[in-house]
């Protein structure tokens, strides 16, 4: 040891300087503990290496390497959520690189090497992984695909990836989907990087989740730094592993601190919020365990695992392959399963993380085990997350489940099994009359009628009902009468587009009332509460809610927002963010899911999630029509965490399954729709459209200024830029919506819906 | 094109300034929000988003509207004895007075020597290979342009279309664009100085680049 100081004294020093600053990473600045003085020290003691004795030499690295030990004991013992976070961050710790250099046996780079890349943030990899099983080598290969920190590079931008870096991943998933391998992910990301610019941050992250919803291969991920939707961009997985210092959070702990503690733009956010925040948010691996948003967590050294942690990279290595194995039995039949994981438990109280398998698993599915694959998947997301709403109902989850079960042998009955023979009879029915003469009518018309009867048509309105341009009121009912309260007022406002269109004053009572919000000289829309829309959009009397009884609540125990929430729940008369109702416009049933702005800004937690799935569920089973309705939504609820950001997979695999099924689904944009759900259930339509006024995208102004540098311009994220970009595939007229919405159910959505 | 340039420096060098007057859009009651004298901004950010200073609020049928500077400068004339009353529209509340810098100067002074011609559409404009030859040389005799001499490529959709210059005939004195630009419609792209008074016109923005201080 003494003879290894002395030979490699250059290098030991280096490795203790490391140490230091490794430290130094963690506790946020090298003040703490002296560090500095410590650093400077080693600093002196390798300037001025020759003019030591060796014993002198030794016994003065021994002596720095003991007080280095020592403070990283004393870290290790209280290190706090904001610590692993800082962990996570560090410079040294291992990227995705290293996995790849130290976990696979081989690999391929795919789009792109290094700076000269689509995305550097974002790397793929067709890799190769050993496995022995008695001496005898079996050869797997995967796709990677991941973040790339990078070691210090700046054109790696730390690990964030652009749209078109997601989009990357996605083609190669789609690859790996048609080569029949699984997928191993890899998450270093801090978020994705918020630009509009197409394919769009939000869109793309929508569009990777849809996709993987139902990948026929086997996904595993290993989160090392997951950072809101930029990790779920390539998360979706049917295992998901943590690293045990890594975090998993729905934003930054410096975002939070500055949303909570409502620091303004430019100042400085206090230190302690931000801890305060880390450790509210429940971002570390075991508080994630405990939420159960991952499966598994790997152990990595105390401090964390580095570069040159090769026992890390051997236990990583043995887990994903563990882990991917176990995706595969479970498509396999429930024996195989048992045998395999009692060998595995044996072997691991035998010999830990070992490189020898005792059994050979081929990762290759059939067309059965896929669909159980993917059945799999949709079971584990669909559980995942609940149980931490509140039901403030008597009636039970079996009762429920029941009338469910009922209800889709109804529907399966009615619209199945009894619409495909009444197609049948009306094919029979067309050809008969159409080749018939005008005997047959007599014989043809009775039978034409009871069928009428007991198949009515949906009640189509007439032309001039819903395309007279000149109809004074612009809805088909008589009953309307719902004005806004915001009319009740005398006073007039002005319209924001007063300056450049030179638009007069409006009065208050005509703006809210008979222009509906609209200024009527440049068609600005003002505004309305989601009442006007119950109201007006549907027909009379059709709107019935259900699941009313869910509830936000506060599962992480985030301190003040109970209080938050109570308020929210006495000034709505409601208990979530979420409306889930049954409706009809023009006699065509449908359900609709509506996002608002008067409780906590729309943003979605565990309770919205769970009513939005039952509500697609309910969709499905009833044929009926999907309306997404974002009055306005914030993103994510950042007071649930982890259980806020996994409803952006459990809503789109639910969305995947109902658009699947033959549905039609469609999603309107009003006010503001931001993040997490743009960014998954809602991007993910087919048919998006906004209100005029509308905005629409992932990362407000001042997220973009300081995430990237750059400022946007005012009208960055209107629904006109955003139509432009292709990410919404019309603007509707908030007076038109009703009859739009009308044409487009009659136009869109397969054969599958009841009334087609 | 008949001005006097020494009168003209002359009224500059007197008054410096700018005079934005400013008056009320429509009838309320006023409420001033600056003093005299004050300095105020106009509007900022790349892309003039951030409104400037507030100068007085104009409420209406309960509608208190924010009247913001358009223009950066000092408050001058401000009738305070309007503050709390009734006003009509187009009654004259304050004036902004901008100070003109150097570079305005010279811009307002060529503006008014120069003969503009603007781009007919929007499209990227080059001049043409033998124009650019001779505005390269630098000589000191400066490109001379007659009614119809074709000196510029409008390029739109990929096809090049010679212009014909139109107007008094002149010498390029000011190039407003780069080769290649996309340049709005309406946009400025060089203008004409007559041939005699050039070198006057010369001398005299030399003398304001050295003896104007800001």
């Amino acid at each position: 040891m003494d003879q290894k100081y002395i030979l490699d004294s250059g290098k030991y020093l280096a490795g203790l300087q490391d140490r230091i600053t490794y430290l130094g990473d963690i506790k946020g600045g090298l003040e703490w503990g002296r560090l500095d003085q410590l650093l400077e020290k080693v600093q002196e003691v390798r300037n001025n290496i020759f003019e030591f004795t060796d014993k002198q030499l030794i016994n003065l690295i021994s002596d720095l390497e003991d007080r280095i030990t020592f403070f990283e004991e004393r870290v290790a013992k209280t290190l706090t959520p904001i610590e692993i976070v800082n962990i996570a961050r560090s410079v040294q710790r291992f990227t995705l690189l290293d996995i790849l250099e130290n976990v696979y046996d081989s690999f391929t780079e795919l789009g792109g090497e290094g700076d000269c890349n689509i995305d550097p943030a974002i790397l793929v990899a067709r890799a190769t992984l050993t496995r022995r099983v008695k001496n005898r080598l079996y050869y797997h290969q995967v796709m990677v695909i991941g973040h790339e920190k990078g070691k210090g590079e700046e054109f790696r931008n730390g690990g964030s990836a652009k749209p078109w870096g997601n989009e990357k991943a996605l083609r190669y998933m789609k690859v790996a989907e048609t080569e029949g391998i699984p997928i191993h992910t890899y998450i270093f990301t801090p978020g994705a990087y918020p630009t509009e610019d197409y394919p769009g941050a939000a869109q793309q992250i929508a569009r990777n989740l849809f996709q993987m919803a139902r990948l026929r291969v086997p996904i595993v991920t290993f989160i090392s730094e997951g950072g809101s939707g930029g990790a779920e961009a390539i998360g979706l997985a049917d295992i998901r592993l943590m690293g045990s210092r890594g975090y998993y959070s729905v934003i930054s702990p410096e975002g939070a601190a500055a949303i909570e503690g409502r620091i303004k733009e430019g100042e400085k956010v206090p230190q302690e919020l931000v801890e305060h925040c880390a450790a509210q948010l429940k971002i570390t691996a075991k508080d994630n365990l405990m939420l159960k948003t991952i499966d598994r967590i790997i152990e990595e050294p105390p401090l964390g695992a580095r570069r040159e942690d090769f026992a890390f990279f051997r236990r990583l290595r043995y887990e994903m392959v563990r882990a991917t194995d176990e995706v595969v039995l479970q498509t396999k039949s429930f024996r195989a399963f048992r045998a395999y994981a009692l060998k595995r438990q044996a072997q691991e109280i035998g010999n830990g993380s070992g490189d020898e398998f005792d059994i050979h698993i081929k990762w290759s599915l059939s067309d059965s085990e896929k669909a159980k694959l993917l059945e799999f998947r949709s079971e584990k997301y669909r559980k995942m997350g609940k149980g931490f709403t509140e039901s403030r109902r008597a009636i039970s989850r079996k009762l429920e489940k029941a009338s469910n079960s009922l209800r889709q042998s109804f529907y399966d009955l009615r619209y199945g099994l009894l619409r495909h023979h009444s197609r049948s009879v009306q094919k029979i029915l067309e050809e008969v009359s159409s080749e018939g003469s005008i005997f047959l009518k007599t014989v043809t018309e009775p039978m034409r009628a009871a069928y009428d009867f007991v198949f009515p048509k949906p009640d189509y309105p007439t032309t001039t009902e819903v395309f007279d341009p000149f109809r004074k009121s612009i809805f088909v009912q008589d009953w309307e009468h719902y004005i806004s309260p915001l009319a009740n007022e005398d006073r007039t406002v002005t319209c924001p587009n007063a300056d450049k269109y030179g638009c007069r004053d409006l009065w208050v009572p005509d703006l809210y009332g008979e222009f509906c919000g609209v200024c009527p000289s440049c068609g600005h829309h003002f505004p309305l509460e989601y009442q006007w829309y119950l109201e007006n959009l549907f027909d009379k009397d059709s709107v019935r809610e259900f699941n009313a009884h869910i509830a936000s609540s506060n599962p992480l125990r985030f301190d003040g927002f109970d209080i938050k929430l109570k308020k929210a729940m006495e000034r709505t008369k409601r208990r979530s963010a979420i409306i889930t109702f049954d409706a009809a416009v023009h006699g065509i049933k449908l359900v609709v899911a509506m996002l608002y702005s008067d409780f906590r800004s729309g943003t979605v937690g565990a309770a919205e999630g769970e009513k939005f799935i039952r509500a697609c569920d309910r969709a499905k089973i009833t044929r009926r029509p999907f309306l997404a309705y974002i009055h306005t939504t914030g993103g994510i609820r950042i007071h649930e965490g982890t259980l806020g950001v996994v409803q952006m997979p459990r809503c789109t695999l639910a969305v995947r399954e109902y658009i699947d099924s033959g549905g039609l689904y469609m999603v309107v944009y009003d006010n503001n729709s931001y993040a997490g759900p743009v960014a998954s259930f809602l991007g993910c339509s087919p048919y998006q459209v906004g209100i005029r006024s509308s905005r629409i995208g992932f990362a407000g102004p001042r997220v973009i200024r300081e995430t990237t540098g750059a400022d946007v311009p005012p009208d960055y994220h209107s629904a006109k830029n955003a139509l432009r970009r292709g990410h919404i595939q019309g603007i509707w007229d908030r007076r038109d919506f009703r009859k739009n919405l009308f044409e487009a159910m009659m136009t869109m959505g397969s054969p599958h819906l009841y009334y087609k | 094109m008949d001005i006097n340039l020494n009168d003209l420096l002359r009224q500059f060098k007197s008054h410096p300034y700018e005079d934005h007057h400013i008056d009320a859009p429509h009838t309320g009651v006023v409420s001033f929000k600056v003093k005299e004298g004050q300095e105020v901004k106009g509007p900022s950010g790349q892309w003039l988003h951030k409104p400037g200073t507030l100068l007085y609020i104009l409420e209406r049928e309960k509608n208190p509207k924010r009247i913001t500077s358009s223009f950066s400068g000092t408050v001058a004339n401000l009738r305070t004895q309007l503050e709390g009353t009734f006003v009509h529209a187009g009654e004259r509340l304050l004036t902004v007075q901008h100070k003109l810098n150097r570079d305005e100067i010279i811009d307002r002074i060529l503006r008014k020597v120069l003969f503009i011609f603007r781009a007919p559409q929007r499209a990227r404009y080059f001049f043409t290979p033998e124009a650019i030859s001779f505005l390269e040389k630098d000589t000191d005799k400066g490109l001379s342009v007659a009614p119809g001499d074709e000196i510029i490529i409008m390029s739109l959709m990929k096809r090049d279309t010679f212009l014909p210059y139109e107007g008094p005939p002149g010498i390029i004195y000011k190039v407003y664009f780069q080769q290649g630009d996309l340049v709005e419609q309406e946009a400025p792209l060089f203008g004409l100085c007559p041939p005699g008074k050039l070198p006057f016109v010369q001398k005299v923005i030399q003398r304001i680049r050295t003896e104007w201080d800001d």
